[in-house]
C-alpha cells in the first residue's frame, strides 16, 4: 500500500521512465525509416502527459520513498521548466537530426532519460537521491553530446564532457562521503539538525560541502568550472546545444538552490562567499570571452556562463526574494534561449548547417521575420527593457541590494554593459552588415511557431509579469516553511 | 478628465500605427506601395498623437501643482510597482515636443530614407511611444523601462540607416548611455528599498538621509549626465549626430537629450535636494567648461552637423546650470531652454538634411551664395540660427534671458562665465551662416540646386511659428509651468533650510 502511494507520489516522474522504456521497444520494432518521426511524436505527446501530470499533482510538500524524494511547490514549477524545455527542443530539432544524418530514435530516448533524471534531481531530498538523478541526467547528456558518430567534433565534445564530468560527480559523492562521515546522515530533513549539532562547522564538513559545491558548479558550468562548456556547445549537434543550454542548466541550478538553502542554510556565512567569487567570475569572464567569439554557439556557451553567473546571485542572496528571483531569471532564460537556438537552427547554407556569426548578415534583408526574432532575444539576452530578460535581471539585482551585496549588483550590472556589445554585434551582423550569400529560405513549421511563440513571449511579457512572479515567489517560499 | 484616459491614449497610439504596419507584413505586393502605406500609417498614426496631446494640452489646469490626468493600474502587485502615469506643468510640455517633433520626422523621412521605409517607420513609432511613456511617467520603474528602451529604436535608426560610420556610433551611443543607465537602476532599487515605494510622487516626499542621497544622486547623475550631455561625458553626442539620418538627428537633439534634463528635474532635484546643493558647484563648473569649451570646438568644425551637435552641448550646458541654481527663473529658464533648443536643433538638423538631400555633402567648404538659388531655405535657416544665437523675439532668448537672471542671483561669476557662451553661440552660428548663405555661388554642384519644396515647407512652417510664438508670447508657455516650479522649488528650499536647522541646532 505503502509502494503504491509513494509511485502516486512520484507518478510524472515514474509514467516517464516507463515510457521512455515502452518507446524504446517501440523503436526498436517499427521500420527503420519511420521510427525517428514516431519516437519523436510519441515522445512529445509522454512529454505533454508528464506536464499534465506535474501540474495537476498535489504538491503540499509530500514524501515518497522512505524521505528520499520530496514533492513539493518548488521541485513543481522547476519541472515544469524543464519538461517544457524538453519538448520545445524537441520540436525545433526535428529538421535538424534530419538533415544531419542523425535521426535515430535514441535521441528521444536519451532526452527523456535525461529528463527522468533531472525531474528526480530536483525532488531529492537525499544526497544519494541527488546523487543517482545527477548521474541519470549526465550519462544521457554524455551519449547526446557524441550523437554524431562521423563527426569529430561532436565526439569530442561527448568525450570531453564525459571524463570533466565523471571527474565533477567523483568530487561530488566525495563531497557527499565527507558529509555522511561527519554529520552521519545523508538526508536533508536530518542534516540541518545534525549540522547544528557539530557546531562551529568541522573542517571535514566544510571540505565536503566545499566537493559539493564543486561538483555543483561543474553542472551549472560556473567558472571555474566551466572549461567543458565551449567545446561541448560547439561540438554538440545544434538541437542538442540547445537542450543543453536550457533544461541542464535550469534543473542544476534549481538544485543548488535546494541544497544550498536546505540542508546547509545554516552554513550559509560558509558558502555565500563562494558563490558570490564564483558568480562574479562567471559574469565576468563571460562577458569579456564572448567578445571574440565567432562561432556563434560558442558564443551562446559563454552567454550561458553568464547567465548562470546572474542566477548565481540570487543564489548568494540567500533569501526567498532571492531564490524567487533566480526562479524567474530561469523561466525567462528559457524561453531567451530556446527562441535564439531556434534562429541558430535555421542558419542552413545549401542544406549544410552554418555556424559563424558571419553567416548572419544580411539577414535583416534575406529572412526579416528571423532577424525581427532574433533581434528581439538579442536584446532581451543584454537585459534591455521592456523585453523579458530586463525583468530577470530586474528581480535579480533588487534581491542583491536589499541583501546590501552592493559590490556584487554593481559588478554584475557592468558586465552586462560589457555583455550588451556582443549581442548588439549579432544584430550589427544582421541589419548593418550586407549580404553575402544568403541562408536557405526554407524554415520548417515547427521552428517557426516556437520561434513566433517565443518572440511574443519575451515581447509581452512586460504586459503581465505578474503571474510568473507570484508563482517563483510561492515555490520559492516553499524552501523557507518551517 | 483622468478616466478618458488620455496618457495612455497619447503614450501607445503610435504603437496602434506600428501593428497597422505590421499587418502589411502579411501582404505580397509592389514594394514602392507598401513603403508608401507604412509612410502614411506612421504619419497618420502620428499626427493623431499629437492632436490628442493638444487635447491634453488645453484640458490641463495652470493653476495646480500636482500631476494631472493621473491613471493607475496594478501592475506587478506583490512588489508594489504600478503603471502609473500622469503630467504636471514640468512634463506637459516635454510631451508636447516629442509628439509634435515626431510627425515632422516622419514628414522629413519621406524621400531620404528608401529601403527598409516600414522597419524605419516601426522605430519611430515606437520610439514615440517610449519618449513619451518616459515623460508621463509617475512610477520609478516604469520611467526607467521607457529611458532604457528608448535605446533600441535609436540603435537601429543610427545602425541602419546612418552615415558611413553609423556602426561605430550607434554602438558608442547605446554601450555609453547604457552605462550610466544601469547604474541609475541600482540606485532606484535602493531607493524603493529604502522608502518601500517606487511612486514618483511618494518619493519625492520621502526624506532620505543625506549620506544615502549623495550616493543616489551620483548614480543617477551618472545616467543623467551622459544622456544630456555634459562635459566630458558628451563624446558620444557629435559621433551619433553625423552619423545618423536627418530625421535621427531631429528626435535625438530635440527629445532624446531633455530625458536627461528632465531627469534632474524629477529626480535629482526633489528627492536629493541636499545632495543637489552639496554637488550644484560641480554640476556648474562642468557646465561652464562645456559652453565656452564646446562652442570653441563648433567655431572650428567644418562639419554642419558636427557643429550644430556641439552647440547642443553648449546649449545644455545653460540648461543644467539653470537646474542647479533652483530658483524660480534658473527652473523655468531651463525648461524653456530645453524646449526652445529641441524646436530649433531640431530644425537646424533638419535645415542641413535638406541641402543634404541635395547634394549629399555636409562639408561647410561645399556651400557657399545660396541665398542666390534658395533664397525662401536661407529665410528659414536665418530663423532658427538666429533663435539658436538668442535673438529677442525668439524662443532662444527667453530661455538664456531666465537662466542668466537665475544664475545671477546664485553667483555673479557663474552668469558671467555661462554669457560668454552667448557670444561665441553667436560667433560660430553667424560665422556659419555667412559661410554656407552669403558670398558666391562658386561650387558647380550648386549651380542647379532646387528651393525648397511643398513637403519641405510644410515642415518648417510649424517649426517657426512655434519658435517666434515662444519668443513673442512666451507666457502661453510660462504659465502652465509655473506653478509646478514653485513647488519644486519650495520644497527644494524646505528641504535645504531643515537640515541647517538640523545640523545648526544653537541657531533657532
Amino acid at each position: 500500500m505503502k509502494g503504491m502511494i509513494d509511485i502516486v507520489i512520484a507518478l510524472p516522474e515514474v509514467f516517464l521512465a516507463t515510457m521512455a522504456m515502452v518507446l524504446m521497444m517501440v523503436g526498436v520494432y517499427a521500420k527503420a525509416q519511420r521510427a525517428y518521426s514516431l519516437v519523436t511524436n510519441l515522445t512529445i505527446i509522454c512529454l505533454l502527459l508528464v506536464l499534465g501530470l506535474i501540474i495537476f499533482g498535489k504538491p503540499s510538500a509530500t514524501f515518497a520513498f522512505n524521505k528520499l524524494f520530496i514533492n513539493d511547490a518548488f521541485a513543481q514549477f522547476v519541472k515544469v521548466l524543464v519538461v517544457i524545455a524538453g519538448i520545445l527542443v524537441l520540436l525545433i530539432g526535428d529538421k535538424s537530426m534530419k538533415d544531419q544524418k542523425i535521426a535515430r530514435f535514441e535521441y528521444p530516448i536519451l532526452l527523456m532519460f535525461a529528463t527522468v533524471g533531472m525531474m528526480l534531481m530536483v525532488s531529492a531530498n537525499d544526497l544519494l537521491s541527488l546523487y543517482v538523478g545527477l548521474e541519470l541526467q549526465s550519462l544521457s547528456l554524455y551519449v547526446v553530446a557524441a550523437l554524431s558518430r562521423d563527426s569529430v567534433r561532436s565526439s569530442e565534445a561527448g568525450l570531453k564532457y564525459f571524463v570533466l564530468g565523471a571527474l565533477s560527480s567523483g568530487m561530488l559523492l566525495y563531497g557527499c562521503s565527507l558529509i555522511y562521515g561527519f554529520t552521519g546522515t545523508t538526508a536533508f530533513d536530518v542534516l540541518p539538525d545534525m549540522i547544528a549539532k557539530a557546531g562551529d562547522a568541522p573542517l571535514g564538513l566544510l571540505t565536503g560541502l566545499i566537493f559539493l559545491i564543486v561538483g555543483l558548479a561543474f553542472k551549472v558550468a560556473a567558472v571555474p568550472f566551466h572549461m567543458w562548456t565551449p567545446d561541448v556547445y560547439e561540438g554538440a549537434p545544434t538541437p542538442v546545444t540547445a537542450f543543453f543550454a536550457a533544461a541542464p542548466k535550469v534543473a542544476a541550478l534549481a538544485l543548488f538552490i535546494r541544497v544550498a538553502m536546505g540542508p546547509f542554510h545554516g552554513m550559509a556565512d560558509q558558502w555565500q562567499q563562494i558563490i558570490v567569487v564564483i558568480s562574479i567570475l562567471s559574469m565576468v569572464l563571460a562577458a569579456f570571452a564572448a567578445i571574440s567569439q565567432t562561432n556563434i554557439k560558442r558564443l551562446m556557451a559563454y552567454s550561458s556562463i553568464g547567465h548562470a553567473g546572474y542566477a548565481l546571485i540570487g543564489l548568494a542572496v540567500g533569501s526567498e526574494r532571492g531564490v524567487a528571483a533566480v526562479l524567474i531569471y530561469l523561466a525567462i532564460y528559457l524561453v531567451m534561449v530556446i527562441g535564439t537556438f531556434s534562429c541558430i537552427l535555421c542558419m542552413k547554407r545549401k542544406g549544410e548547417a552554418v555556424e559563424n556569426i558571419s553567416d548572419l548578415a544580411g539577414l535583416g534583408k534575406s529572412h526579416p521575420a528571423i532577424a525581427i526574432a532574433l533581434l528581439l532575444f538579442m536584446f532581451s539576452m543584454a537585459g534591455i527593457p521592456p523585453l523579458a530578460g530586463f525583468f530577470g535581471k530586474l528581480y535579480i539585482f533588487l534581491a542583491a541590494i536589499e541583501a546590501q551585496l552592493y559590490t556584487l549588483a554593481i559588478i554584475g550590472v557592468l558586465s552586462s554593459v560589457v555583455a550588451a556589445f556582443y549581442y548588439l554585434r549579432i544584430i550589427k551582423v544582421m541589419y548593418f552588415d550586407d549580404v553575402d550569400e544568403p541562408l536557405d529560405q526554407k524554415i520548417g513549421r515547427r521552428i517557426g511557431v516556437v520561434m513566433s511563440v517565443s518572440a511574443l513571449l519575451v515581447t509581452l511579457f512586460i504586459l503581465s509579469p505578474a503571474p510568473l512572479v507570484d508563482r517563483a515567489t510561492a515555490a520559492a517560499s516553499v524552501l523557507f516553511k518551517g | 478628465m483622468a478616466s478618458l484616459h488620455i496618457l495612455s491614449i497619447i503614450i501607445f497610439t503610435p504603437l496602434v500605427g506600428v501593428l497597422f504596419i505590421l499587418l502589411s507584413y502579411s501582404f505580397k505586393g509592389d514594394d514602392e506601395a507598401i513603403a508608401n502605406s507604412a509612410r502614411w500609417v506612421a504619419l497618420w498614426a502620428s499626427l493623431a498623437t499629437f492632436i490628442v496631446s493638444l487635447f491634453m494640452w488645453a484640458q490641463f489646469d495652470s493653476t495646480r501643482a500636482d500631476f494631472q490626468f493621473v491613471e493607475k493600474a496594478e501592475w506587478i502587485k506583490s512588489f508594489g510597482i504600478y503603471y502609473n502615469v500622469g503630467v504636471d506643468g514640468i512634463s506637459l510640455f516635454f510631451v508636447l515636443l516629442s509628439t509634435f517633433l515626431t510627425p515632422i520626422c516622419i514628414l522629413s523621412s519621406w524621400e531620404a530614407i528608401k529601403k527598409h521605409v516600414r522597419e524605419y517607420m516601426i522605430a519611430f513609432l515606437v520610439l514615440e511611444t517610449f519618449m513619451v511613456g518616459m515623460f508621463c511617467a509617475l512610477d520609478m520603474f516604469l520611467f526607467y523601462i521607457f529611458f532604457e528602451g528608448v535605446l533600441i529604436p535609436m540603435f537601429i535608426i543610427i545602425g541602419i540607416w546612418g552615415g558611413p560610420r553609423r556602426v561605430y556610433a550607434a554602438f558608442k551611443f547605446f554601450l555609453y548611455t547604457l552605462l550610466g543607465s544601469v547604474l541609475m537602476l541600482l540606485a532606484m532599487m535602493a531607493m524603493y528599498l529604502t522608502a518601500k515605494t517606487t511612486s514618483i510622487p511618494q518619493l519625492m516626499d520621502h526624506d532620505f538621509a543625506r549620506s544615502v542621497q549623495i550616493w543616489l544622486w551620483l548614480a543617477f547623475f551618472a545616467s543623467f549626465a551622459v544622456k544630456i550631455p555634459m562635459w566630458p561625458v558628451h563624446t558620444w553626442l557629435p559621433d551619433a549626430h553625423v552619423e545618423a539620418p536627418t530625421a535621427g538627428s531631429v528626435i535625438l537633439a530635440g527629445v532624446l537629450l531633455k530625458m536627461g534634463g528632465y531627469g534632474f528635474l524629477r529626480f535629482s532635484l526633489p528627492m536629493f535636494p541636499l545632495a543637489s546643493d552639496f554637488f550644484a558647484p560641480l554640476v556648474f563648473g562642468l557646465s561652464i567648461i562645456a559652453v565656452i569649451y564646446t562652442s570653441l570646438v563648433a567655431l572650428a568644425q567644418e562639419d554642419m552637423k558636427k557643429l550644430i551637435a556641439y552647440s547642443s552641448v553648449a546649449h545644455m550646458g545653460f540648461v543644467t546650470v539653470g537646474i542647479f541654481v533652483a530658483n524660480q527663473q534658473g527652473v523655468t529658464g531651463s525648461i524653456i531652454q530645453m524646449l526652445s533648443h529641441g524646436v530649433v536643433s531640431a530644425a537646424l538638423f533638419l535645415c542641413v538634411g535638406v541641402v543634404y538631400d541635395r547634394i549629399h555633402s555636409r562639408e561647410i567648404a561645399d556651400y557657399g551664395g545660396l541665398v542666390h538659388r534658395m533664397p525662401k531655405y536661407a529665410f528659414v535657416f536665418m530663423v532658427f540660427m538666429l533663435a539658436s544665437v538668442g535673438l529677442p523675439g525668439t524662443s532662444g532668448f527667453v530661455g538664456e534671458l531666465l537662466v542668466l537672471v537665475g544664475a545671477f542671483q546664485a553667483s555673479t561669476w557663474l552668469a558671467a562665465l555661462i554669457a560668454t557662451g552667448l557670444i561665441l553661440g553667436a560667433a560660430y552660428m553667424l560665422y556659419l551662416y555667412r559661410r554656407v548663405i552669403f558670398g558666391e555661388l562658386t561650387n558647380e554642384k550648386l549651380k542647379s540646386i532646387l528651393d525648397l519644396n511643398k513637403r519641405e515647407i510644410v515642415i518648417f512652417v510649424p517649426l517657426i511659428v512655434v519658435v517666434i510664438w515662444m519668443g513673442v508670447y512666451p507666457t502661453s508657455f510660462l504659465e502652465p509651468m509655473e506653478i509646478s516650479v514653485t513647488k519644486l522649488i519650495v520644497e527644494y528650499d524646505k528641504a535645504l533650510s531643515l537640515y541647517e536647522a538640523a545640523s545648526n541646532p544653537m541657531v533657532k
